[in-house]
């Protein structure tokens, strides 16, 4: 929320007494959006401060949490998602991001050819569901049908092909990059659009002054779609820490091999609904449920109050 | 202009980088397409090779077209979809528009309200949103799904519209207002028009999440009459995981609307984005 902004406003718009429309506005979105999302979340945040007691649910303050961190085996587990986790969004960052701001520096340029071409193909795997990207990639780098292993051969590095979906210590790493391959057409659309509304006035006299290609990207352009790489990050962070049908549907419930892709959101299922021989803990997972709530809200936070007012804006 | 900026050997290494993303974007996608058609020997064999007379076989779309409802499934994902993105455009434009236009008692306080749920994934109270399902009788219907994702879509539409709301010139709500216009026509008759390329950034952004979403579906409408495509290939593809044709060409079914949805509104999406350039 931009302070000036509001000052500009209030000088233009006259003040009047009961102005319905406001209200009218802003009914439907508010109603929707309390009863269906903000009501049931704060039941939910509720219920991690109860517990069955002696067969009735009763307000057992922050023991939950205590038995959370306490317990050793719900500790390792949680601890062993949280870092899992932590690890899945550091690859987004390090490699979805870049490889998007890249693709929508390429595409933008003037006069290239093809350019629509490009961009709706690479946008195709964003619109997959998880359950095909899932499959489809379980499938090419399965050793039984052997599409992955060949195409390296190609290459001549058949030898470094492995069951890296099986491998506990390359699991994680193989799913965060489907992950990527999957969602890269979100930075990049966004970024594309950022760099379209860049005024070609302000292209034009850098080119007068000589800053070209590569200098202009970097000294031009990308401090003018820092604040869409912010809000990408942000966007990237709260999806990361949320994601579960992915992991779900390539290496099931349980985060395969021995926990090893076991991230937040398959916990939370686990825990709140129970699997195979584990039975489905309400309190426990909205205890799980609010932990992870908290986690968001701190990295939110942070770009809010810290990042992002330190981001320049500016106004054409 | 633009022939001042570029270079053969420059624009070819752009070319060359993009052509080889395309091709990793899209590979997976071919080969799934690709090996549905095959027979299961030519499908192991030779998976890279195209469909020839002999190779040809419709055999896993006939495994899949007897054993579920594709057409059900999908007629289902499509009524959600695009009634949920209709009400997200529409309550998100307004709210967006209250928030950005009116300096009132309580905007901050309002705005950051509705964005909170930018930052909290709505999955987090699934369990009270089912027992409130349960309670109004929405269980095993659209319109549990409908709710849902509008409530979810709304918070990033209201502040992806309301960014892009701030940009439209106060000169010419001024002029409406002196105009003569009630602040409702500003609303569609000027505003909306002019931030039509961040509505159709909102559509698509919205509309992926809905159609892909496996974890409602399964909790709030698992029935036979309610369930989305999403749902249909993912309960199929369990039943049926080590018949490779059934499991392929059940893929192909689920990859080839969207891919159709994305042809016919990939110009609007993409007209809709460079026309945010035209100042």
């Amino acid at each position: 929320m931009n302070q000036s902004d509001i000052a500009e406003t209030e000088t233009i718009v006259p003040r009047h007494p009961v102005r319905w429309h406001i209200l009218v506005f802003l009914a439907p979105a508010f109603l929707v959006y309390t009863a269906v999302m903000i009501l049931p979340l704060v039941e939910t945040l509720r219920l991690s401060l109860f517990n069955v007691v002696d067969g009735t649910m009763a307000f057992v303050g922050l023991a939950n949490f205590q038995r959370l961190f306490g317990d050793p085996r719900l500790a390792a587990d949680f601890w062993n998602a949280l870092w899992n986790n932590t690890i899945f969004f550091l690859i987004h960052m390090a490699v979805q991001n870049p490889i998007g701001i890249a693709l929508a520096a390429m595409l933008s340029l003037p006069g290239l050819r093809f350019a629509a071409f490009y961009r709706s193909a690479i946008f195709v795997p964003t619109l997959l569901s998880f359950v095909i990207v899932g499959f489809i990639w379980k499938l090419i780098l399965s050793p039984i049908w052997g599409i992955a292993p060949g195409l390296m051969d190609l290459v001549g590095l058949k030898s470094l092909f492995g069951p890296w979906l099986g491998k506990p210590e390359s699991a994680l790493i193989t799913v965060s990059l489907i992950s990527v391959w999957q969602y890269v057409g979100i930075p990049m659309m966004l970024i594309y659009a950022a760099l379209l509304n860049i005024p070609d006035e302000v292209l034009e006299a850098a080119e007068i002054d000589g800053i070209t290609g590569w200098g202009q990207f970097w000294k031009i352009k990308l401090p003018l779609i820092l604040p869409s790489i912010g809000i990408i990050s942000v966007l990237t962070f709260v999806g990361n820490f949320n994601a579960f049908d992915l992991i779900y549907t390539v290496q099931g419930a349980l985060g395969g091999p021995d926990g090893a892709t076991d991230i937040l959101g398959t916990l939370l299922y686990r825990t709140f609904f129970g699997f195979q021989n584990q039975m489905g803990n309400r309190p426990m997972g909205a205890t799980i449920a609010t932990v992870m709530f908290l986690i968001i809200l701190a990295g939110v936070s942070l770009y809010l109050f810290v990042i992002q007012r330190r981001i320049r804006r500016y106004q054409f | 202009m633009s022939k001042a900026r570029s270079s053969p050997i420059r624009s070819s290494l752009i070319h060359l980088a993009l052509i080889s993303y395309t091709l990793i974007a899209l590979f997976p996608v071919f080969l799934t397409l690709v090996n549905s058609l095959k027979s299961r020997n030519a499908i192991f064999r030779d998976p890279m090779a195209l469909p020839t007379p002999k190779t040809f076989s419709l055999i896993g779309y006939e495994t899949v077209l007897s054993q579920g409802d594709f057409l059900g499934y999908f007629q289902n994902s499509m009524i959600v979809t695009v009634v949920s993105i209709a009400l997200v455009l529409l309550f998100g434009a307004m709210a967006a528009f209250a928030l950005s236009e009116y300096r009132f008692r309580g905007n901050m306080m309002m705005g950051l309200y509705l964005a909170l749920g930018i930052m909290i994934p709505i999955r987090l109270g699934t369990v009270a949103i089912l027992q409130g399902m349960v309670a109004t009788g929405l269980v095993n219907t659209l319109t549990a799904l409908v709710l849902v994702y509008t409530a979810q879509g709304l918070p990033l539409a209201i502040f992806i519209l309301s960014e892009f709301m701030r940009t439209v010139s106060d000169d010419l709500k001024s002029a409406g207002r002196i105009d003569g216009l009630s602040e409702y026509a500003i609303f569609f008759r000027l505003v909306l028009p002019l931030v039509r390329p961040a509505m159709a950034t909102v559509a698509v952004f919205t509309m992926i999440p809905i159609w892909n979403d496996l974890w409602f579906p399964l909790i709030l409408a698992p029935g036979e009459e309610t369930k989305t495509i999403t749902l249909g290939a993912q309960m199929f593809i369990g039943q049926y995981v080590t018949n490779w044709n059934a499991v392929l060409s059940a893929l192909s079914l689920a990859i080839l609307p969207v891919l159709v949805l994305y042809v016919i509104f990939s110009r609007q999406l993409i007209r809709g984005i460079t026309s945010g350039a035209v100042k």
